[in-house]
């Protein structure tokens, strides 16, 4: 990559992050106080343009421990979705926003994206709609600044359900995408 | 042979299978039938013992026959007479109960461990010997002798060549433990009988597919924790990864020439059906668009493809030619149609349809484009033609377990082979071998 596209890489980023400072208007599950947002350590490759950025306010926690607080929102590894759909809802935005920015913040950090579906209907074409679902996930963490290095995006279709059962209560646990932190 | 044998052994087939831990496939004929034949299968002299389950080759034969629906099998309790080993036959006793073909049949030895079972096929109005066949096996290939003479009575009554020498593939998924499962590819005749596992993986697989010389199997894996497409040949065992690019790879669909595999690849995009040369390797790519393209399967002329589209908002069937381009929308008929599978002749599709009710079967005739919806089950998916086009075995749900079943095109007779313990699903019909 030329010298050029770097840095305007690195500024988009900068402008990506401060950009999502400001609230959407929904509800932010906070994991609690602390003024200070910790700043996680720069990687190895030194993304001093992100980690040292302004400091996010009332934001959680952005280091990879937040990964082990049951309270985190970062808890949070599951999101759902509708029938046939891969609309992501408020809910899972604003989870998603908040693993978006715990891994921009640690660019090392790589997940895997793991689409599913429920039951019914083909197969075949439920492969394609887990991998629909799990790139809406991906899209959502790459606006937040993740790299496109850290996802790796896999459909298993209906084939490895949460539920095994045979009605909606099991169809709706299995409409869904599992953020799976590699490594940890 | 008397009565009597015949009740305790189905007597015991039944305490078997009701105590039965054992993953074997078997038969429960779920509906009745109009304007089937009325057959007699007489019991085949010089039997040398119980095939698998304790049936008989005669036994075999009646369950062929009955799952067809072209056939009702007079109950062996209904018998009018007991005709001993080459003793004349009673026709008119047989008439009268309404019986029109009447089959007789002989195994008789020859050395160490080689037979020949032959049969005979009367026309009952007038006595007329039909057809006779023989046909050589040892004790292990008993079964087989036993569709094979199916094949032969089905062929000589109905004019069409008969699917019960066939073979079935299909996936078993077997959950031992909470989170264990154990998926197998696994191979069985037409009637769910011998069994054989062709690979075992505890991650799933998917999307079996005969070639057409019935020698390969290719399939979907997850072995590498993302779907990618094997083949495997059935005698070596030899497995070949053809695809494992980013993405999802799946979908396999052999061309009629054997030299082509369809298949679905997404690389980071949107799903396409891709044709591959098995050769070169080399991929065309033959749809395209923003929407999930997937599910190949081959006209038989080889020269067009249908696939599942969700362009136009939902699943529906499409055709395209094999060199990529224009694709014609099949399927008007509701709101969700997909995984098709093309009958042997290419002249009907059989699809999932989604309604009200759930997903069943159905089946669209291409030149007329009549529609027939053929199961009424909820959760009815993979339908999959007999070689010879005559029925559509499919996927569905009994009592909570995955079970396949069989339905006419006709949609008149249904029948579940049934599984216990364990849920099966995917299954495919593997063409003529011979």
């Amino acid at each position: 990559m030329g010298i050029s596209r770097s840095w305007g890489m690195w500024l988009a980023l900068l402008f990506l992050v401060s950009g999502g400072c400001s609230s959407t208007g929904g509800q932010r599950a906070d994991s609690g106080a602390g003024a200070d947002a910790q700043t996680a350590p720069a990687g190895p490759e030194g993304a001093a343009g992100v980690g040292q950025a302004t400091p996010l306010g009332e934001d959680p926690d952005l280091s990879l421990t937040a990964l082990d607080d049951p309270d985190s929102i970062v808890a949070v590894r599951v999101v759902y979705f509708d029938y046939d759909s891969s609309e992501l809802s408020e809910t899972s935005r604003e989870v998603l926003i908040a693993h978006g920015r715990l891994l921009a913040n640690n660019p090392q950090q790589k997940v895997r994206l793991e689409g599913h579906t429920d039951e019914r209907g083909s197969r075949e074409y439920n492969l394609g709609l887990g991998e629909r679902r799990a790139r809406s996930v991906s899209q959502m963490l790459m606006a937040e600044g993740v790299g496109g290095d850290q996802l790796e995006v896999v459909s298993y279709g209906e084939e490895t359900p949460a539920d095994f059962g045979h009605d909606e209560t099991a169809w709706q646990q299995n409409r869904r995408v599992e953020i799976v932190y590699l490594g940890r | 042979m008397t009565k009597s044998p015949r009740i305790l052994f189905a007597l015991v087939i039944l305490c078997l299978l009701s105590g039965s831990a054992q993953a074997v496939l078997e038969i429960e004929i779920t509906q009745g039938v109009e304007g089937a034949l009325p057959i007699a299968i007489l019991p085949f002299s010089g039997q040398a013992g119980p095939l698998g389950d304790g049936d008989t080759i005669d036994g075999i034969v009646e369950s062929d026959l009955k799952r067809s629906g072209r056939f009702a099998p007079l109950s062996p309790t209904a018998f009018p007479e007991q005709v001993p080993a080459g003793g004349a036959v009673d026709f008119d006793l047989w008439g009268g109960k309404g019986v029109e073909y009447l089959v007789t049949g002989a195994v008789s030895s020859q050395g160490a461990d080689g037979a020949t079972v032959s049969f005979e096929l009367f026309d009952v109005y007038d006595g007329r010997r039909l057809a006779g066949y023989s046909v050589p096996a040892t004790q292990a290939t008993m079964r087989k002798a036993a569709h094979r003479i199916s094949d032969k009575i089905y062929e000589a009554l109905l004019g069409e060549r008969g699917a019960f020498s066939s073979r079935i593939a299909y996936i078993i998924s077997n959950r031992g433990g909470r989170d264990q499962v154990v998926y197998r590819l696994e191979v069985s005749d037409s009637d769910g009988y011998d069994p054989r596992s062709v690979f075992t993986s505890s991650k799933p697989l998917m999307s079996p597919a005969w070639s057409p010389d019935g020698k390969s199997l290719a399939y979907v894996s997850f072995e590498n924790d993302r779907p990618e497409v094997f083949v495997q040949n059935l005698a070596t065992g030899q497995r070949d990864k053809l695809s494992g690019r980013a993405g999802i790879n799946s979908a396999p669909a052999w061309s009629p020439d054997g030299r082509r595999l369809a298949m679905t690849l997404s690389g980071g995009r949107a799903p396409d059906v891709y044709i591959m040369d098995i050769n070169s390797g080399g991929l065309t790519r033959i749809t395209q668009g923003t929407g999930n393209n997937t599910g190949p399967v081959w006209m038989p002329d080889g020269q067009s493809i249908v696939f599942t589209s969700d362009r136009s908002g939902r699943p529906q069937l499409y055709q395209v030619s094999a060199k990529g381009g224009k694709a014609k929308r099949l399927t008007f008929e509701g709101r969700y149609n997909a995984a098709a599978d093309v009958s042997p002749d290419g002249g009907k599709v059989a699809m999932v349809h989604e309604d009200s009710n759930g997903d069943r079967i159905a089946l669209q005739d291409l030149r007329s484009g009549e529609f027939l919806v053929l199961t009424d089950g909820r959760l009815d998916e993979s339908p999959s033609f007999a070689p010879n086009g005559s029925m559509v075995l499919y996927a569905t749900e009994n009592r909570g377990r995955g079970v396949l079943a069989a339905v006419s095109v006709d949609g008149k007779v249904r029948q579940i082979l049934r599984q216990h313990n364990e849920d099966v699903r995917e299954p495919v019909w593997s063409p003529f071998t011979d």
